[in-house]
């Protein structure tokens, strides 16, 4: 109970713009002076790890708190993007910009057809489509041996060159997410101000009171799944030039479950939510190594037990801002 | 050709459909997907092991016991991870938790048994040839044991006072509350049943292809729930049918197409039959929202 209150009190704090811009400054000093402080390379490829998961929860949480599609097949897009991008820069020579951005549009393009014949699935038999989709491309990626070389993965992916530096140590990489998942929060976070992102939500809590509204539910529906399956893709992209190498065995069914699991307990629809969910779901095995065998099977049970105490998540959106959410969608529409 | 692929496919696919019921039962009254499932049928294959090799116990007792000890397994773990969880998105909440269940149940079994594949020779293979088609004394044996559990089900649901307190769980649990049914007895039994046909399941694809690891249930148990999904979730007859169907166009996607996408047709059939029949083959269909 007391830490319910606590949350509770630190949901409602309101900054206004000079604390804001303060909080960015601290947490801008934080971020650039953070490969200085820490001269481990293990902890800072923890951190990197966990702005690629931020990144990622943020987008399927895009799917499934924002659009209300419940996706357990992200896997297949985050995949993708890394794929394509692979392919376009070892056998295009193409640069890794121009390369992330087609390979973006096109798992767009992928997201939206595979969501075209699904809109009328809902809850459990969409997450199983998803799911039979994730699978399907895991095999495909370990079967077809021309394209992907199978198994073995595509070794020897080249670091990026962004404006004219090369990025290639850990601290480099480190900056490079620290701006991606800088881009991603101030996407989100206008993304979720915009009656665009209120109509979404709407049609998440009631599509047939969203319909009344004038709301087109279809488009929206397609639409989270368009921008959720780029925003995976980028993230793609990263991780295989951070990686170096990519195999199928990093886009099997457990990293999907992981990112749900990241989501659902940082609370869907929730942007810090998503960040605290990806954050604490990353670095827990890591903190848990010293239990070493063990760790897993605790991580395990905390994830029973968190959903316990708190089955709305961690940092759940308040209904307070759904109401205000509401409110605006409708006056957004109207117009 | 076709024909071995056939009796290949309704073995494999008799299998399906029992872990299938499972999946479909707890969606029945509960309406929430059992994830850790599949890792209680690990668990209980594990103890079938053991009990075999190490007690030299007969094949019978032995897939007894050990489903009897996946059924307390599943009892346990609707008690430990589903039920406290009452408020909030309650489906979403239960999925996370039923992860977590699954996590731990997998790691658990790593820990006490190792992450080696074992074989499992409970019973020496014979091949009896039968006009033309091969026949293993396995295959027959998986085809008893299926077709008995099967029945025993049916009899079970459709024939005695429980069945009736448990379809009346699946019309609407508040309900069968009102009626004076203890729901909460009800409920673990389900789960009891499930996973006392997931236990035999297991222990049976684990002689047939003589393999037990911890990562056992994951494939399995995804195509189980394909094959709930496919004939409509929450209904009995349908499971089992979608089972049958699954295994069949396995094999036959494997032999007559190519063996490297086994795993996928399964898949594949399930999204083509809910793209054009969502709520499953026998599914009824439900109107969530007025």
């Amino acid at each position: 109970m007391k830490m319910k209150a606590f949350f509770s009190k630190l949901k409602d704090i309101r900054l206004n713009r000079w604390q804001r811009i303060l909080l960015i400054i601290v947490l801008a000093g934080i971020v650039i002076s953070a490969p200085y402080i820490i001269e481990d390379n293990y902890v800072l490829h923890i951190l990197i790890l966990c702005g690629i998961y931020v990144c990622l929860t943020l987008s399927l949480n895009l799917i499934i708190g924002w659009s209300g599609q419940f996706s357990l097949g992200h896997v297949c897009f985050y995949g993708m993007g890394a794929y394509i991008t692979t392919l376009l820069i070892t056998q295009q020579n193409m640069g890794f910009f121009q390369a992330t951005l087609l390979s973006t549009l096109l798992t767009s393009i992928f997201a939206m057809l595979l969501c075209l014949p699904t809109l009328k699935l809902r809850g459990d038999y969409l997450a199983v489509i998803t799911l039979g989709f994730g699978e399907v491309f895991r095999l495909f990626l370990t079967n077809a041996v021309d394209l992907t070389k199978g198994p073995a993965g595509i070794p020897n992916i080249p670091d990026p060159v962004l404006f004219g530096f090369e990025i290639s140590s850990k601290q480099a990489y480190f900056y490079f997410i620290a701006i991606v998942v800088a881009v991603f929060l101030f996407f989100m976070k206008r993304f979720n101000n915009s009656g665009f992102g209120m109509a979404m939500m709407v049609v998440n809590e009631d599509d047939i009171a969203a319909t009344a509204l004038g709301i087109n539910v279809v488009k929206y529906k397609l639409w989270g799944f368009v921008i959720g399956g780029g925003m995976a893709a980028m993230i793609g992209s990263f991780y295989a030039v951070y990686m170096g190498m990519i195999s199928p065995t990093s886009f099997a069914y457990a990293e999907s479950i992981k990112m749900v699991s990241m989501v659902v307990l940082g609370g869907m629809g929730s942007i810090p939510g998503s960040v605290l969910g990806a954050v604490l779901l990353t670095a827990l095995p890591e903190v848990l190594r010293s239990f070493s065998e063990y760790r897993m099977v605790v991580y395990g049970a905390l994830m029973v037990i968190m959903m316990i105490f708190r089955p709305e998540g961690i940092w759940a959106r308040s209904n307070r801002m759904l109401n205000e959410y509401k409110i605006r969608a409708f006056e957004s529409v109207k117009k | 050709m076709f024909f071995q692929h056939l009796i290949n496919g309704i073995i494999v696919g008799g299998i399906y459909a029992m872990v299938a019921l499972g999946y479909s039962m707890v969606y029945g009254v509960l309406q929430i997907v059992n994830w850790a499932h599949a890792d209680v049928l690990m668990f209980a294959t594990f103890i079938g092991l053991i009990l075999a090799t190490k007690l030299n116990m007969p094949v019978l007792v032995m897939i007894i016991l050990a489903a009897a000890f996946a059924a307390i397994l599943g009892m346990s773990v609707e008690r430990v991870a589903y039920r406290p969880i009452k408020s909030g998105n309650r489906k979403m909440a239960v999925l996370v938790s039923a992860l977590g269940m699954s996590t731990f149940l997998q790691n658990l079994a790593q820990l006490i048994f190792g992450s080696t594949t074992r074989q499992f020779k409970a019973i020496e293979s014979k091949t009896y040839m039968v006009g033309g088609l091969s026949i293993s004394n396995l295959q027959i044996l998986i085809l008893v044991v299926t077709a008995i559990m099967l029945l025993i089900l049916y009899i079970l649901v459709y024939k005695t006072k429980v069945g009736v307190a448990m379809r009346a769980c699946s019309v609407s649990v508040n309900n069968a509350k009102l009626m004076g049914i203890n729901t909460n007895l009800i409920i673990s039994g389900t789960f009891a049943i499930g996973a006392f046909m997931a236990g035999v399941a297991g222990i049976l694809i684990g002689v047939y292809y003589s393999a037990v690891y911890p990562t056992m249930g994951y494939l399995l148990g995804m195509k189980a729930f394909a094959a709930a999904i496919l004939g409509g979730i929450g209904s009995i007859m349908g499971s089992v049918l979608g089972g049958f169907i699954i295994g069949i166009i396995e094999c036959l996607g494997a032999g007559y197409i190519s063996p490297a996408y086994r795993d996928a047709f399964a898949f594949l059939v399930m999204i083509v039959i809910l793209v054009i029949r969502p709520s499953g083959l026998m599914g009824a269909k439900r109107i969530d929202k007025v």
